[in-house]
């Protein structure tokens, strides 16, 4: 017995002769809500794969709650939202949830279902006429069928405008709250910050990182952008405030989180010479940079 | 066990509601109905009812309409769902891969049955009112109408086959294509000239029939016109059809769609969605 919602060990996978997931190990604790970091080509759909028992695995072994991958425990217990998931544009919202349902062996209330996810004015229209929104909220109305012991959302966000995100992330809460470990596969560390407990960083089939986004940036000590655009003469500007000149009238301070308001107050105390300020937290690509030269020493 | 009638109540509504089911039904009422008026002519001459006539044309259409419209349902079944990226979805609720091919299979199944049923059915009661019938020809067209459905299962099966080993439904539609003209068209010509060449020899009486019989379209052609008398008199063809043991035709038929089932339910198991 392991009170873990999903473990992976040491797995390996080779496509032809490049290894796509090399010793990677992972565990989510039930109700623990995890991202899954990494650029396109990085592994995270074949990982979610591997997990959900669709591709088998070089090495290394993968458990979700006790069981094997694909096994029909572990496939009830599992919930999966594919990347731009797609159904038979022929068959209504409810009937597709229908099918999932039936499949599944649950009593479902669907209606209810697709009203948690906002659908329930296009229960019965075909799913030929949703959007590209609609059929990732429908996708995410299958997830929360029954009580999955883990839930593997793959690019959850893709497609969604910013006021579905933040329903989105209304029910992967939910989702945790009852239990359910989430794994959220994406490639922007925007979305996922704020929402997740951990974040673990794939590149190239190697995990890079993986603690809170505190640990994970504090460790790195990534600066933060400040980007100064001058109202005359940007040289005078980038003198004072101590930066690098970037463009004919713009300059570019890079500072860590403790110092970044000290930087604000001094460019504030600048007044007119300063005609606008844009400020870049620190960018998956940053932190990507960071771990990976880190792994790579 | 229910599971797989969760993806046949699927796919019914797919056909229903993609106008599939009317379209092939409406294929085979009008096909049926215009040979049976069609070959109406020689029923003086041979002396048989105008029913053994029409299921003797409409033994022939099935031969070439059946297939097709098993293969055009059943291209799309695997291939089209990894298009979507829907099968890997499909893949992680509890059902297994053989309940998913067959919980479709049944679907596409009933959908040609309905189809043939139908559309033979039609056609035979216009004959029989026109020309009259009797238990004989009854009969022939009650097997006519089972051995086509048989004959369509063949099909799915081997469109399956290829649904699964194709790289997207569309490689998926041309390869369906290449195999209706080879076991409907392309077979029997290659036997033609075989038999031509060989000149009544030994392969022509003995190893001809059952190469020829091994097609499960010749098989169905066999089967119905060797069953019955007048239906081998009213479509002339009744020489092959004796040199085999009356069992080939019926087994041939009905090993195809087993066979053809196991190897799509093996191609599938390889297929990475």
């Amino acid at each position: 017995m392991t009170d873990k919602a999903l473990t992976i060990q040491q797995v390996c996978k080779d496509r032809g002769k490049t290894r796509v997931l090399s010793d990677v190990d992972l565990t989510l604790a039930p109700g623990e809500r995890v991202a899954l970091l990494g650029h396109n080509g990085a592994g995270k759909s074949t990982l979610i794969k591997s997990i959900l028992g669709l591709i088998p695995v070089d090495g290394g072994t993968i458990r979700v709650g006790d069981s094997a991958p694909g096994s029909a425990v572990a496939r009830r217990d599992t919930a999966y939202l594919p990347e731009a998931v797609s159904f038979h544009p022929a068959l209504t919202g409810r009937e597709q949830l229908t099918l999932f349902a039936r499949l599944s062996g649950e009593k479902a209330d669907i209606p209810g279902l697709l009203d948690r996810v906002g659908l329930s004015d296009a229960l019965d229209r075909r799913i030929g006429t949703y959007s590209k929104g609609m059929r990732q909220r429908l996708g995410l109305a299958q997830v929360l069928l029954g009580s999955p012991k883990v839930a593997l959302l793959d690019e959850p966000t893709s497609g969604l405008d910013p006021i579905s995100r933040q329903d989105l992330y209304a029910i992967i809460d939910e989702l945790a709250g009852q239990g359910t470990a989430v794994l959220i596969a994406s490639h922007a560390l925007t979305e996922v910050e704020a929402r997740t407990d951990r974040i673990a960083i794939l590149r190239k089939g190697v995990k890079v990182a993986d603690d809170t986004l505190a640990n994970l940036s504090e460790l790195a000590g990534l600066p933060i952008k400040l980007r100064v655009r001058a109202t005359e003469n940007a040289d005078v500007l980038a003198a004072k405030l101590g930066g690098r000149r970037v463009n004919g009238a713009s300059v570019e301070i890079l500072c860590s989180p403790a110092e970044k308001m000290e930087a604000l107050r001094r460019i504030a105390a600048m007044g007119e010479a300063v005609a606008d300020l844009e400020m870049a937290p620190p960018k998956l690509e940053d932190l990507y940079r960071h771990y990976a030269r880190e792994a790579a020493q | 066990m229910t599971r797989f009638l969760a993806i046949t109540r699927a796919e019914m509504l797919i056909l229903r509601r993609n106008r599939w089911l009317l379209v092939a039904t409406l294929i085979m009422v009008l096909f049926a109905l215009a040979l049976t008026f069609a070959g109406s002519a020689p029923t003086g001459t041979l002396g048989v009812d105008m029913l053994t006539v029409s299921v003797a044309s409409m033994t022939t259409l099935s031969v070439y309409l059946a297939p097709l419209l098993a293969l055009m349902m059943a291209f799309d079944a695997i291939a089209g769902d990894v298009d979507r990226g829907s099968l890997a979805l499909l893949l992680s609720y509890p059902a297994g891969r053989g309940e998913i091919l067959l919980g479709k299979f049944a679907a596409h199944l009933a959908a040609l049955a309905f189809a043939m049923t139908i559309g033979f059915g039609t056609a035979g009661a216009v004959a029989a009112w026109f020309g009259g019938a009797g238990p004989e020809s009854l009969m022939a067209l009650a097997r006519l109408i089972l051995t086509s459905i048989l004959l369509g299962a063949v099909f799915l099966a081997l469109g399956y086959l290829l649904s699964a080993l194709a790289r997207g439904a569309t490689a998926a539609a041309g390869l369906s294509a290449g195999l209706w003209l080879v076991f409907v068209v392309l077979y029997d010509l290659g036997l033609l000239g075989a038999v031509v060449m060989d000149q009544s020899g030994t392969f022509t009486r003995s190893v001809f029939p059952w190469v020829m019989v091994a097609n499960p379209a010749d098989a169905f052609r066999v089967w119905n016109i060797a069953a019955t008398e007048g239906v081998a008199m009213a479509s002339g063809m009744t020489g092959a059809a004796q040199a085999l043991p009356a069992w080939a035709a019926p087994a041939s038929l009905m090993i195809w769609p087993v066979l053809g089932f196991v190897l799509a339910r093996a191609a599938f198991r390889r297929v990475e969605p």
